[in-house]
């Protein structure tokens, strides 16, 4: 039977506003039903605005936030993030030891844990689900695998687009609560990337019984199974009710059989709703509870709304790129200290960026080990800018500035705003500026990573994980169209820091790393770390922001 | 008529072909692509081509083509790239959403337009007809989507009187049975769904319904002001008819064949509107598909989607030229 507790009000003023007999009738009938549900600490249900449709349900075939933010809330990582920071805390593993030069990795598993088919968890299905990310089959499933391929490298046979060693070597379960992970070659993204959602457990079970590595392929396109589609069976506080596509809902219920603290709410419901201003149009009339990204500009209307805009610890960085291969004078670090001298960084964050945003100094965040205090700095300074240039012997240099339309990231949330202040601060040292708008599905990635057609760019990057080669390690670790170098000093410096195992000793070696980038090579000039936000109405208590996006809603009550 | 009607579909066949020619063409010459989007912010070059290779994309345009077309012959039309669903089965799932908005819009255009631009005509040039003209050219000249945008800010968002956006509540517990929201609710006894979606309907249908309410007025009005000035009404009142006779039988008959034009005109530009109207109000039909298909790329949904809507306008236009026909019969001679 159908029943709806938002719709009472609407159905109330509808009575007064028309006279259309049968909304009328309808109205009444409604407001008769009295189905509000929702008081209290525990109980109740959470309707959040979601930006975009998931993929599908099944974590490792999936690496964007749309389909993770589900998915997070019916699964559980061996490891996770401590709720608010980017630390690593216990999930499905109690703890985990690294060994053998960090190429064996012993998890402690939480005991009672059970899937959501009722299956026991434990070292066996931990050990399955290796297994079978290993052995997975097919070039349409292995390309579906982003993050898989990107930490382990290469499959039992590789066929799609990874084409490495595979790091993973096998999986032993020592016993129920032990699992051992033996892997080929020691990876600093590990221990930290078990954190990423893709790599969840499911129920052995559950994957067998839906058939979910029948991944397919016809034409440009893919089809995923019904375990992705319809049974994601994970050990989660959630479980996967439904997903209706004609009202572009998903609803998850509480998982009454949780081996920890048992999630607040009875139901999260997810509404699918692409057009950031008709999310805030929903969240003012009352229809949803909350909504993720909203518009820095909007941060202050919504606060005087009386609505809470969460603001999360910045885990991202947006850079101006330089690529070195169009312009021989961008081949000079002078050129590229000039460029940096020349942008007012300090100017665009106070006056463009979200309440927040700090100026970055280095490709990465204070937070990620590895950040040193002390790199070369490039203040505003255009005085400077003009006399380097001087030196370099560089007159009338014009520069093509590719900027993203049509897009607003975590990172950069107006990039053509910020393109030109940078554009006015640049002339105004004496750098032309050709400026070459190209939308973000539009080609900008294509002629920017792809066919590196440009001087100058913005990107960024928002981070997976708590470690330096997911930041300066993945912009600048090898040669790339992007920023159009060749510097194997600068590769062989980023893969020795990588490799080194010891965690205080893996840090120094990044700050080096980070102090090297900014003195002796500038490949591109770190802008800025802009905090993204997520908003909430006044009864939802218990969310905590996470400068990973890796928000649960367990915590979280409606009053 | 039954040769009528089968020489005009036999005429659709090669338009729906070069149709399918441009589309392909045109969705293969916009800058990025399927696997660019798809692979989202992590994309690197690499992972870029490899997934382009997998889909076939790397092949030499024809031959995409071909392969394109084989399918499509088949019957497989292919999958979404952003949901992985067969395109034919989101397009039976969006097409009740929109067709019920159109329908609605429709009605609403049809069952004011014809009576206002009647009693505009009737009333020529007093202060009703101003009025009615007045009222025209801002429903012309207003976009859609402004007005969507307008009735959406002070009705859900400053009023709190109507749902802002999409087809029912989010919490709305529904069977769905046709895929129409309002139908289903009635199928399976579930009324406050029915008036839910009804409820959620009414903005988004005024918006909708504001351009095809404009045209049909003044094409009533004209139609009704020449049919007036004929010399058989001047005889049918001359010979004693009852005004109402006059009315019904002669004059507004007469006037509503270019009006049956026009609604039919309109049902195709209607689709155009309600891909705006869909947008505006997260309407989840054929329009929400089309732009969220644009925006990432999506090849499949795009190529169904647009010949989907070119093979809807040519029957719609057969139907109105066999509507000409069961008007007026010397059509089906000519």
């Amino acid at each position: 039977m159908a029943h709806s507790r938002t719709a009472r009000r609407r159905w109330t003023a509808a009575i007064g506003l028309t006279g259309v007999a049968v909304l009328a009738l309808s109205a009444c009938a409604e407001s008769e039903r009295g189905t509000d549900d929702a008081s209290g600490k525990t109980g109740g249900t959470l309707i959040f605005g979601a930006a975009g449709k998931p993929k599908n349900f099944d974590p490792i075939f999936n690496d964007d936030g749309e389909s993770f933010r589900p998915i997070r809330q019916m699964y559980d990582t061996l490891i996770t993030y401590k709720r608010g920071t980017a630390d690593l805390a216990p999930g499905l593993a109690e703890k985990w030891d690294l060994s053998d030069g960090g190429k064996t990795i012993t998890f402690s598993l939480v005991q009672g844990a059970k899937f959501h088919d009722g299956t026991a968890f434990d070292a066996a299905a931990v050990c399955f689900n290796f297994e079978r990310w290993f052995n997975m089959k097919g070039a349409a499933a292995q390309s579906q695998m982003i993050y898989y391929a990107d930490i382990f490298k290469g499959f039992a046979q590789n066929e799609g687009d990874a084409s490495g060693t595979p790091l993973y070597k096998s999986c032993e379960a020592k016993d129920a609560n032990t699992a051992v992970l033996n892997l080929n070659a020691y990876s600093s993204a590990l221990p930290a990337a078990f954190g990423l959602t893709s790599f969840s457990i499911s129920s052995p079970e559950a994957l067998k019984k839906y058939d979910a590595d029948a991944v397919t392929q016809s034409g440009e396109s893919f089809a995923y199974p019904a375990y992705a589609t319809e049974h994601p069976t994970g050990t989660g506080p959630f479980k996967f009710e439904s997903y209706d596509k004609t009202n572009n809902t998903i609803t998850l219920v509480r998982n009454e059989d949780y081996h920890g603290e048992k999630a607040k709410l009875d139901k999260i419901i997810f509404k699918i709703i692409e057009d950031e201003n008709a999310r805030k149009q929903e969240l003012k009339a009352g229809t949803i509870d909350g909504y993720d990204y909203p518009s820095p500009a909007d941060f202050k209307s919504l606060k005087d709304d009386g609505f809470d805009v969460l603001i999360r610890p910045a885990f991202n960085i947006m850079y101006l790129g330089i690529n070195q291969a169009n312009t021989p004078a961008l081949k000079d670090i002078r050129v590229r200290q000039a460029i940096a001298y020349a942008v007012n960084r300090e100017q665009l964050v106070k006056t463009k960026l979200p309440e927040g945003a700090e100026v970055a100094t280095q490709f990465q965040p204070k937070t990620v080990a590895g950040y040193a205090d002390d790199v070369t700095k490039y203040p505003y300074d255009p005085a400077k800018a003009k006399d380097l240039l001087k030196q370099a012997g560089v007159e009338n240099l014009t520069l093509k500035f590719y900027v993203p339309t049509e897009v607003s990231r975590p990172y950069m949330p107006n990039p053509v705003d910020y393109a030109a202040a940078m554009t006015e601060d640049l002339k105004a040292v004496g750098i032309n500026v050709e400026t070459v708008p190209r939308p973000w599905n539009g080609g900008y990635k294509d002629d920017v990573q792809k066919f590196g057609k440009h001087d100058l760019h913005l990107l960024g990057w928002t981070g997976d994980y708590n470690d330096a080669g997911n930041f300066p390690g993945t912009f600048f670790g090898r040669s790339k169209p992007e920023f159009g170098f060749d510097d194997k000093a600068l590769f062989d410096e980023i893969a020795a820091a990588d490799a080194v195992v010891d965690a205080t000793a893996h840090a120094d070696a990044w700050k080096q790393v980070n102090r090297n980038l900014l003195s002796k090579y500038l490949p591109a000039v770190p802008i800025s770390h802009s905090p993204p936000g997520i908003v909430v109405n006044k009864k939802i208590k218990g969310l905590t922001p996470s400068p990973l996006t890796d928000e649960r809603f367990d915590t979280v009550t409606k009053d | 008529m039954l040769r009528f009607t089968i020489r005009r579909l036999l005429q659709a066949i090669p338009t729906l072909f070069v149709l399918s020619v441009l589309v392909f063409a045109w969705l293969r010459s916009l800058p990025g692509g399927p696997a660019t989007a798809l692979l989202g912010d992590k994309a690197t070059p690499e992972s870029i081509a490899s997934l382009e290779k997998i889909m076939g994309l790397d092949q030499p345009l024809y031959l995409q083509y071909f392969n394109f077309l084989g399918r499509m012959l088949s019957g497989d039309m292919g999958n979404s790239i952003i949901s992985a669903d067969p395109v034919l089965e989101e397009i039976g799932r969006a097409l009740p959403a929109t067709i019920e908005l159109s329908v609605v819009a429709l009605l609403i255009a049809v069952l004011l337009g014809i009576p206002l631009g009647y009693l505009s005509a009737s009333y020529r040039g007093r202060f009703f007809d101003n009025a009615t003209i007045m009222g025209t050219l801002a429903g012309v000249a207003v976009p859609v989507f402004f007005l969507g945008i307008v009735l959406k800010y002070v009705f859900a968002q400053e009023l709190g009187l109507l749902p802002p956006s999409s087809r029912q509540d989010a919490d709305i517990d529904a069977t769905r049975v046709t895929g129409f929201a309002t139908l289903d609710g009635m199928l399976t006894g579930e009324w406050d769904a029915t008036g839910n979606a009804l409820w959620h309907l009414v903005l988004p249908a005024i918006a909708l319904s504001s351009i095809p309410l404009a045209v049909i007025v003044r094409i009533t009005r004209a139609s009704v002001l020449d049919v007036l000035n004929e010399d058989f009404i001047r005889t049918a009142n001359a010979k004693g008819l009852q005004a109402t006779v006059v009315r019904t039988r002669h004059v507004l008959r007469n006037a509503l064949l270019p009006v049956s034009t026009t609604v039919g005109l309109q049902t195709g530009l209607l689709l155009g509107g309600a891909v705006l109207t869909e947008k505006v109000f997260v309407w989840g039909g054929l329009g929400s598909l089309l732009s969220e298909g644009i925006q990432r790329r999506d090849y499949p949904r795009l190529q169904a989607l647009i010949l989907l809507a070119a093979g809807v306008y040519v029957l719609v236009n057969l139907l109105v030229d066999i509507s000409y026909a069961i008007i007026d019969p010397r059509v089906r001679t000519s």
